[in-house]
This record gives structure tokens, sequence and C-alpha cells, in this order.
């Protein structure tokens, strides 16, 4: 690839990132934060207790003005604050380039937006984020959130990508949290690993399927050949209105497999439809990674 | 041939047989499938289908195939509905027309018949000859082809064939068997069977009429104030509703229709009538009445002499005996003029453009040049002026010693008196009238005595004016001619002091020859005897007028009643002294339609005409074929009816304008349905650009900070936008940018009073004052002039947009030392004791004008970056942070106006409320 190609291709990848990252940042900006203290002494911003100076604390520790008021010597301590790991995996397989109208997004746009309002919400609230994989290790800050929106619109070609993704579960720390967003239409084994591995090491998470409304509905009729994105798989009906009530009995079950493998996890399951608004998803992840943070680890 | 169906090619329906096959090949090939990308494909995986029909074609979509190519079969075969029937005859063909006016009405039909039937005859190759009874002559058979050609200038001619011409025609007939094909006008006329039975014996005879009712339109006559019209038909049976027309020249020349008189015939009744009433003035001015639409000579009315009524002017030289009536010098002309005539009163000048007939002067005797000349004009282009004597005249020098232009003569001066108590001689009578004198024939009535009079001056002229002298041969009414016109001159008054004249029977007569008064009573034929009628203009026999001058002229005995034909033609004549009209339909001559013997075979004009049916049954297999592509699509699949309907709508939809509309309510919705910040565009693309981009740091931190979420600002064009959906616009003021139109000026204004707040910015606070002393500050002056500002006062401390949403007391932006000026507060604004504010007015400052340049403070590009550095250091973040705020508090004084205010009250009220 010559050096023009490159950087054409560049500045093309280099497009994409504002939009996602404005839209990203806008999507976040509904949702107002609130900090999650460790109710103990340590690190942190806010005001915890005096304590009496001891041996090892540096004079640049002693609170004079609580000292002034007494003959011994405080030392202010703020209450620690730490910082949780917060692991994505968006799949960009084929499948997510689906669109089945205009007027809503891909799967896969819609997961890239979703996943990057949630890392910036993360990121606000200080905690590290990262991608599974060894692609983007966890880190705090603001110029994470960029290398993540960077990595996240590396969208391979249609026609290259596996049609179907696998989560990866490698990569990630132990008792981080992990996000996992596809729309989970293919092969669910490695769903399964992926989800046994990390609940081996303490890792909880939630697990965000993406559908767009033709697949939910299914609102095809006559003579048809239904190809896979990548074309690689292919299914022939002489009535394809017939086959809508067995299509609709197998997704329901995929969800119920679904949902049952994030309950033997302790994972949280949720299915999001590209027709409905970004930002439900986002609460809902949000407030799942809450919940997951509270009753999967038990600070408080 | 099946029923009214045949075909030019029925050979090729044959090939329907294979439709058969087709069905057996079309069943065989079932449609294509549709290609679908799906993900969900994984899930149908193993699934399998329940049945396998669909694998052949549906039947419907076969019957829609067959029903098509069926379709383009027949309709190659050639269909034809209606196809005309081939009737073969042989021998000679004689075509009778009756070509009369009454024919003229479906004079074209009668063409393309005959047409037609010559054509036919030229097929079959028989010779043909036409012959038109109306100028009857003997038929000569020649080739279809050579008469073809000759009747396509046929016209009907404006008379009917009489008696006379079918006996001659009848005797012209000669040996020779022929068919014969009578187009008949359907009007019943002596001489009809006889001719019928000549034809009879020469063979067969068909006749060809038209059922529709021949209108026709009796000659107009003058009673009761209104012009009495009469039109009639041949036929009953139908209620009929016809418009009568009455035409003539206006004032300009130009043909129009002066009346209008509808008139209805009963379903049982031939004759229609009624009276159209029209001003004299119109009415002298109708030349023909008309039934419009009918285009025959028969519908036409021609209008002469009788319709009109004469104008008259009455002009007296003294008219200041009010109350002696009986001594005024016009009345006797009054009462003796009134009932024939219509009578017009005025002073002279006025009365001379409307151009009466005649003229009487009673016993004027000076004229002003002026009217003098025009009257002399008047005379000249053919008036009538008809002088009286009477004291005046006598005692005036006119005409004495040249003779004036205006009198017939010279008069001696004076005059005489005769039969006095102080004269010897008895009063004078009347002499007979000579020969030469118009009055000729009328008789003396012998107590007519003339007392007075002024007297001629004897000249060698004389003899030959004299029309009327006494009986001692004194003239007593004189005449001479003034180019086309006429000056009379009675040598006694118009009332009876001077003569008894006036009182007499013959003085009414006397006016009548010389046409003063009009004769309306139409001539007899003895009247007319002997005299030479000239035709001026003739009806065509489509009822069109034509002039007549070339033609020879008409014995006046012939005039009135003689039946009509090439030398005596309808139309109107001109004889010595009047027009005489010859119509058409004569009073009581009513129409009758004909009557033909049973065995005679009677065709209308028209026939079905044949109708190929090819086009619309090979338009029908486009259509199916058309459908059965939609409908195969549909079955694979691959039809979306929602973008078809769009391209049928689209197909269907009418243009530009409707695009122009949904262009502007797209705008328009979207301006309002959500709240947008809008600035002005100055045409400086780097101002608007600042401009924008700072509404869209406020817009952002409006949604992160408040409940107040703008979508993007949007630049709005004075000229060309509506300025009324934004509650708020930001004016950046640069000293070149383009003065706003009236029209923006009358917007803005509107804007203003209704409730809109224009922020100007004049982006100098960094190096002037507020006011005139920069150039912005200048500009912001003469752009501001033309609005409609209220009295301004620097922000007091008290204002709302203090503590609209945050607490400020200074306003910066980019430049924090700027004043802001808003509308000043009332003064009779008061602070109440325990009130912190001021209780100030409830409207909301129109106008915010200061130069602090916020748009550069607040702009932000479109990742959230600040555009522009404000200050220094965390001191300038911290005068961004307060431009910001200052943005916050105005759009929320802007949204919310005095709320704030009020909310100081809302304590004192509640304590109220509680007691």
């Amino acid at each position: 690839m010559t050096s023009a190609i490159l950087r054409q291709h560049a500045e093309g990848e280099a497009a994409k990132l504002p939009p996602l990252l404005a839209r990203a940042e806008h999507l976040a900006g509904t949702v107002l934060l609130g900090e999650h203290g460790r109710r103990r002494a340590g690190l942190g911003d806010d005001f915890w207790q005096y304590r009496p100076a001891q041996i090892g604390d540096g004079a640049r520790m002693i609170d004079w003005r609580r000292s002034a008021k007494s003959d011994a010597q405080f030392v202010r301590e703020r209450e620690w604050q730490i910082a949780q790991t917060v692991m994505f995996w968006v799949d960009n397989a084929a499948s997510m380039q689906f669109s089945s109208g205009k007027n809503h997004p891909t799967k896969g746009d819609r997961a890239q937006l979703v996943a990057m309002a949630t890392a910036i919400l993360l990121q606000r609230g200080g905690e590290r984020i990262g991608l599974t994989g060894s692609a983007l290790p966890p880190q705090r800050g603001e110029a994470q959130v960029l290398r993540m929106s960077e990595f996240l619109a590396q969208t391979p070609d249609t026609d290259s990508a596996a049609d179907f993704g696998a989560p990866v579960a490698s990569g990630i720390p132990a008792h981080a949290r992990t996000v996992f967003i596809s729309d989970f239409m293919g092969d669910l084994a490695p769903v399964q690993a992926a989800l046994t591995q990390s609940a081996d090491h303490g890792v909880r998470g939630v697990l965000l399927q993406v559908l767009d409304p033709a697949e939910e509905a299914f609102p095809f009729s006559g003579r048809t050949i239904f190809e896979s994105m990548g074309k690689t798989i292919r299914h022939e009906t002489l009535k394809a209105a017939d086959l809508k009530e067995r299509y609709l009995q197998r997704l329901a079950g995929r969800k119920a497999a679904l949902s049952a493998l994030c309950d033997l996890a302790g994972w949280q399951y949720h299915c999001h439809h590209t027709d409905k608004s970004a930002q439900s998803a986002l609460l809902w992840i949000y407030r799942a990674l809450d919940q997951a943070a509270f009753h999967g680890r038990g600070f408080a | 041939m099946i029923g009214a169906l045949g075909f030019t090619t029925p050979a090729l329906l044959l090939a329907l047989l294979a439709l058969p096959v087709l069905w057996l090949i079309l069943r065989a090939v079932p449609p294509s499938p549709a290609r679908r990308l799906f993900p969900g494909v994984v899930l149908l995986l193993g699934l399998k289908d329940d049945d396998t029909v669909t694998d052949r074609t549906p039947w419907w979509l076969l019957l829609l195939r067959l029903l098509a190519v069926a379709a383009i079969i027949i309709g190659l075969a050639g269909p034809v509905l209606n196809p005309e029937k081939q009737t073969v005859g042989n021998g000679p063909l004689l075509i009778v027309m009756d070509a009369s006016w009454a024919s003229a009405q479906s004079w074209r039909a009668r063409l393309q018949s005959l047409d037609a039937i010559i054509a036919q005859a030229g097929r079959d190759g028989r010779r043909v000859a036409a012959v038109r009874l109306s100028t009857p002559e003997q038929p000569v058979f020649q080739s279809a082809e050579t008469l073809r050609a000759r009747i396509a200038g046929m016209g009907p001619d404006p008379w009917a064939p009489s008696e006379n011409t079918m006996r001659e025609f009848s005797n012209l007939l000669g040996e020779e068997t022929f068919e014969t094909i009578w187009m008949s006008d359907a009007l019943d006329r002596a001489g009809r069977a006889q001719l019928l039975a000549a034809l009879e014996k020469h063979g067969a005879v068909r006749v060809i009429e038209t059922t529709r009712a021949v209108l026709g339109l009796l000659p107009a006559s003058f009673a009761d104030g209104a012009v009495q019209l009469i039109a009639q038909r041949s036929r009953a049976g139908i209620a009929a509703d016809i418009v009568v027309q009455a035409h003539g020249r206006d004032p300009a020349g130009t043909m129009r229709v002066l009346g209008v008189l509808p008139l209805q015939f009963d379903a049982d009744a031939t004759v229609a009538s009624g009276a159209l009433s029209l001003p004299s003035e119109l009415r002298a001015r109708v030349t023909r009445f008309e039934i419009k639409g009918a285009h025959s000579a028969g519908a036409v009315a021609l209008s002469d002499d009788s319709l009109r009524r004469r104008e008259v002017a009455l002009i007296a030289g003294r008219d200041d005996r009010e109350g002696l009536e009986l001594l005024s010098p016009l009345y006797y002309l009054n009462r003796a003029l009134a009932p024939s005539t219509d009578l017009l009163d005025g002073a002279l000048m006025d009365i001379l453009p409307a151009n009466p007939d005649v003229i009487i002067l009673a016993d004027v005797a000076i004229l002003a040049d002026a009217e003098q000349s025009a009257l002399l004009e008047w005379v000249d282009a053919g008036g009538l002026l008809v002088r009286f004597a009477g004291p005046r005249l006598a005692a005036s020098p006119i005409s004495r010693k040249e003779e004036h232009p205006l009198m017939p003569v010279r008069l001696r001066s004076g005059g005489r008196s005769v039969g006095g108590a102080m004269s010897w001689g008895a009063p004078k009578a009347l002499a007979p009238f000579s020969e030469t004198s118009p009055f000729f024939g009328l008789a003396i009535a012998s107590d007519v005595t003339v007392s007075s009079q002024v007297v001629a001056q004897p000249d060698p002229t004389l003899a030959a004016r004299v029309i009327a002298q006494l009986s001692d041969g004194t003239p007593l009414v004189t005449r001479k001619t003034i180019g086309a016109g006429q000056v009379v001159l009675f040598h006694v008054t118009a009332n009876a002091e001077w003569s008894s004249l006036p009182l007499s029977g013959l003085f009414v007569e006397m006016l009548a020859r010389l046409a003063v008064s009009s004769s309306t009573a139409t001539p007899d034929a003895a009247d007319l005897a002997g005299t030479t009628w000239q035709p001026i203009r003739v009806l065509s026999g489509f009822g069109a007028l034509e002039d007549g001058s070339t033609l020879p002229g008409v014995k006046g005995e012939d005039l009135l009643k003689s039946p009509l034909g090439p030398t005596l033609r309808p139309g109107v004549y001109a004889g010595e002294s009047r027009t005489l009209a010859r119509n058409i339909n004569l009073a009581g001559e009513a129409f009758a339609a004909t009557n033909w013997p049973s065995h005679i075979s009677v065709e209308g004009i028209t026939r079905a005409s044949q109708t190929p049916l090819t086009g619309i049954l090979l338009a029908l297999a486009m259509v199916l074929l058309a459908a059965d592509v939609i409908a195969s699509l549909a079955l694979s699949g691959k039809f979306r009816l929602a973008p078809a309907i769009i391209v049928l709508l689209a197909l269907l939809a009418p243009e530009k304008p409707a695009m122009a509309q949904t262009l502007d309510d797209e705008a328009a919705v979207n301006a309002t349905a959500e709240l947008v910040l809008a600035h002005v565009l100055t045409g400086n693309q780097a101002l608007d650009d600042t401009a924008n981009a700072g509404l869209l740091g406020l817009s952002e931190v409006l949604f992160f900070r408040t409940s107040v979420e703008p979508a993007n600002p949007i630049g709005v064009n004075l000229e060309t936008d509506d300025i009324g959906y934004y509650p708020l616009l930001y004016w950046p003021i640069t000293p070149e940018q383009p003065r706003p139109s009236q029209e923006a000026y009358a917007k803005l204004n509107q804007y203003l009073r209704s409730g809109g707040m224009i922020l100007f910015d004049t982006r100098d606070a960094g190096i002037a004052r507020f006011g005139g002393s920069s150039p912005n500050g200048r500009a912001l002056q003469s752009l501001a002039a033309p609005l409609d500002i209220p009295r301004l006062e620097p922000v007091p401390e008290d204002h709302v947009l203090t503590r609209a949403f945050y607490l400020l007391q200074d306003f910066p932006g980019r430049y924090a030392r700027g004043a802001l000026w808003v509308e000043a507060a009332p003064p009779d604004a008061e602070k109440i004791e325990g009130m912190p504010f001021r209780n100030l007015n409830d409207g909301v400052t129109p106008v915010v004008i200061g130069g602090n340049d916020w748009a550069s403070a607040w702009a932000v590009d479109a990742r959230g970056n600040n555009l522009f550095p404000v200050g220094r250091g965390f001191g300038g973040e911290r005068q961004r942070e307060m431009a910001y705020r200052f943005g916050v508090n105005l759009v929320m004084y802007v949204l919310s106006g005095n709320y704030k205010s009020d909310q100081v009250h809302v304590p004192a009220l509640l304590e109220r409320l509680g007691q």
C-alpha cells in the first residue's frame, strides 16, 4: 500500500472519529453521574476523616488548620475511591453491518455508539476502560476514550470479515467489569466459553444483544434465497412467510439461551433493537454496570 | 361479423387456438427467487417448506398473461365496432337535395353524408348526378369522382324550392331509370308529393333527413314599447330553450350583440314569442335578430326602418314664458311628434353629438359661430333642419342681404301681417301643393289660415325652393339642400300665434311627409307598385349578410309577398326614402314537418360511425403485461409497495410549486420542532461562522446545564427567511453589511413587536465605548434607525437579566468592559420597601445591545473545543464561564420573560393566602 493510499484510508478513518465521538459525548451527556465512593480512607477527592499524625506521615500531609485547634497534629484523610476496570468487546463481524432500512443504523454502528457512550461515562466517573484482547489495555483518561474510538472505528471490510463474531475473553484483568455487545447470531459455544472463563476470573459484566427490527419481525414472503452478510451461508425457501413462526421460535430460544448463560455466570443480559433510541440501551448498561459493581463485589 | 363487431383479418383469430399450449409452457416456468442478505439465516438453516405449490406459476398470473396474449391476437385481427354496411346497388344514382335555408342547420353533416354516398357509389362503379331543387337543372350522370370534387363548395340557398321549381324539375327527368336519394330539409311544402311520384317512376327513392326541428324567426315588429319577436319550429315534442340575439353596430361601428332575449318552446308548441325591450338608441342600431347557434337564413329576421323611431330635437328660441304652455313654440310640435318619434330635449351643443335625425329650431334667430358650424356640418352629413319663423326671426337681421347658410331663402325685413284689425286683406289660405312638392297629394284643409308670416325675398332660386305657398303665391314653406341634408323653413310660427296651421291635422301630415316623424307602418303592395328597390345587403343560406349592391333591383310589388328565389333574395332593400327588409319567414306562414309515405325509407343524416378497436385492445394488452410485471415482482418478493406508490404519486403529483411548498414547510418544521437559536447572516463569511459556532457553544451549554435543549443554530437571511420562528436573534454588526430592504425592516419591526428579541453585538468593546464612536457603532446606529426600538438604559442592578438563571452583575463576552443596554424601565418604577427589586414592567426588552463579542467567547468547534482564547489563564476561563452564564441568563430571560421578577412576590402572595 503506497503512502498516498494509506494516507487516504487513514483520513477516511479519521473522518469517522469526530462524529462517533461527538454523538457518543452527546449521548453520554444525558446521564448524570454519581460517584461511587468506597466508604474508607484512601486516595480521593472527598473528605473522610482527620486522624492523628503518625510516624511516617510527611509534614506536607499534616492539616495545619485542624492541628492549630489542638496540641496534636492531624492528617486529613480522604475517602478511597478505587477505579474499576471496564473492558469492552464490540462485535465487528460482517453480520453487524446489517440494517434493514435507511431509517435506522446498522447494528455495528449502534453497538459502537453505545459502547463509546458507556466508555465516556465511565471515563468521566474515573474508571479505567479498555478493549478485550491485546489491542487496548485498560487505562484512565480522555486519551483512552480517543484511542478506543479509533479502535472501534477500524471496521473491517464486509468481505474479509467473518460472518459472525465470537467474543474475545482474553486480556481481561481479574475482577474487572466486561461489556459484550454483539448480535450473538453466531455459534453460542464461544460465548459460553468466554462467559465461563470470565466467571472463573471473577469477571462480571453485561451482554447486550443488538438486533435489527427485521430480524425480530421477519417481514419476508415469497420465494427467497437468504444469504448471510458474508454470503457464506444460504438458505432457500419457496414460501418465506411460512418460516416466520419457526424462525421466531428459534430466535426466542436463542435469547433464552443467552439469558440462561448470563444467569449462570452472574452476568446480565439485555436485547436492544436498532430502531429504538440508543439512550435506552445506554441507561440499561449504565445501571447494569452499577449493579454489577455493588452486587458483584459488595464494596459497601 | 358478430353483432356490431367486425374484423378486418378474421384469419388471425385462429392464433387463439395456440393459447392452451402457451398455458402449459408458462405453467412450467416458476418465478425467480429473491435474494436477500439476512444475518438471521443461521436460524433458518434446516427449516423445510411445508408445501411446494408455489413452485409453479399461480393460475391467476397465467390467466393474466393469456388474456394479454389474447388481447394482442384479437387486436391484430382488426376488430371494428359498427362496421359500415355495404349495400350494393347498381345503375345510376340521382341525389336530390332541397338545398334550402332549412338545410343550413345541419349542412356539414349533410355534406359528409353526401360525400360518403358518392364515394360509395364510386366504389360500386355507379354514375351519380346531384341536383339542387332550389335551382333545378337537368340531371347529368357523371363519375363519382368528378361530382365529389364539386360538392365540397356547395352551400345552401337562402330560399326554398317552390312548387314551380319542383314541377319544372320533374319535367327534366327524362326516361332513364335510376335510384334516387332525396336529401330533404324536413320541411313540407306544396309540390313535394308530385315530385316524389315522378321520381318513383324511375326507380326506388330513399330519403335522408334530419330529425332535428327546423327553427325560424318571424320578422320583428314594434309594439307596446318593445320589439316583439316570434320564433317557430317545424316539430313540437320536447320543450326547448333558444336565445334570440339582436345584432347591430355599436357607436364605434363594430358589430355587437346589442340585446338578448331567451325564448322557450313549450313541449307541445311550435311557436315561442317574447318581447325585447331596448332603448330607442339601441333599437335604431339593430340590423338583424338571429337565433343563436342556428346558422340558417331562416333563423334571421332582418330589421328595416319599421323598427326605427326618428329622433327629433326640439329647440326653442325663447323659453322664458314658463307656465304659458299653449303659447310655447314647442307645444304643438310636441303634440304632433311625440307619438311617432323620440324627442330630445336640451341645449344644441349637447344634442348634436347624439346625432338626431331631425333638429327643429322654433323661432331661433342667432346662432353662435360654433353652434352654426356644428349644425352646418350635421346638416351636410344628412341631417334635416326644420326652422319655424317667429317674432325673433322677423326682428333679426339674418339672411337679409346675404342668404344665411342655414336659411333656405333671403327674407324681407319685417314680414307681413294680413287679416288683422289694421290690415286690408283677409287671412290667407293655403294654395294646393304642386306636383314637385313633397306635400303633393295632401288634402288642403280649408280652415287653415295664415295671418302673419315672414316673407321671402324674391330671388332667382326662390321658385325652386318653395314647397308650399299661400293662395296669393307667397311662399309658406321653403327648402334647400345642403350636402346630404336639407333645411326647411316654415314661414310661420310653430304655435298658433301667426297661423292656425299647427292646430290642423295637415300639420302632422306635412311633418310626416318631411320625414320628420317616422312612418312605422309597412307599406302595402299597392303603395309599392311601380317602385324599384335596390338590394343593399342580402342573406346567404347560412344567415350571413352579404353585399347586395351588385344584384339587380326588384319590383316593389314583388318585394313583399312573392316567393323568394334567385331573383328575389331575402335582404334589406333601399327605396327612395326608406329601407324595407324582406325576410324568409313571413308572418302567418307556419312550418310543417315532412310527412313521407310509409313505403319510402327515411334515414337520419348521422349514422353510428365505425370504431376501430385495435388500438384499445393493444393498449389493454400493454396494461395487462404491465400488471404481469408487477405481479411477477410481487410474487418473487422484489416488489415493494411503498416505492411503487411513491413513483406513481411522483408521476401524478403536480410539479414545482408543491415541492417548494413542502420545502418551506420542512424549513418551518425544522425551525420550530425544537428550540433553535438564530443569528443574522451578515454576508461576512468569517463573522457568520463565528456567530454560528458561538450559538452552537451556547446551545451545548444550555443543553447540559438547563432544561432548554436547543437544536443546532441557524443563520437567517432577513430578506428571505421567516424570522418569526426564532425567539432570539443574534446580530453581529459589521460596517460593511448591506442594509436590509424595507420589507425586511417591516418584518423585523413586526418581530420586535410580537415578542422577539435581538441581541446586537458591535464586537468592539475592546477598543470603543458604547455609542457612535466606532465604525461598528455607527453601522449599528444606521442599521437600527428604522427599527422600532424603545428608549434604552444600561442594565440596572435589579434587571431580570441579572438573575434569570445565574446571579450576574456583569456580562462579559470576549471583552469584559463593555456596557449592556436594554429597554429603559418605566419612569414610575419605584422600589417598594421590603422588596429587593423594583416592580418593573412586564415586557421583555426587545433589544439587548452591547459590544462584548459574546459569540467569540461562546464559540466551539464540532468537537467542543473553544475556538477563540478569552483573557489569560484561569481568569480568562472564568470570563468565558461568565460569558456562558450571560448567554444562559439571556435565553432564560427570552423564554421565561419576567417570571423571575414575579418570583420575588411569591412569599408575599403566600403570606396573603395564608391569611
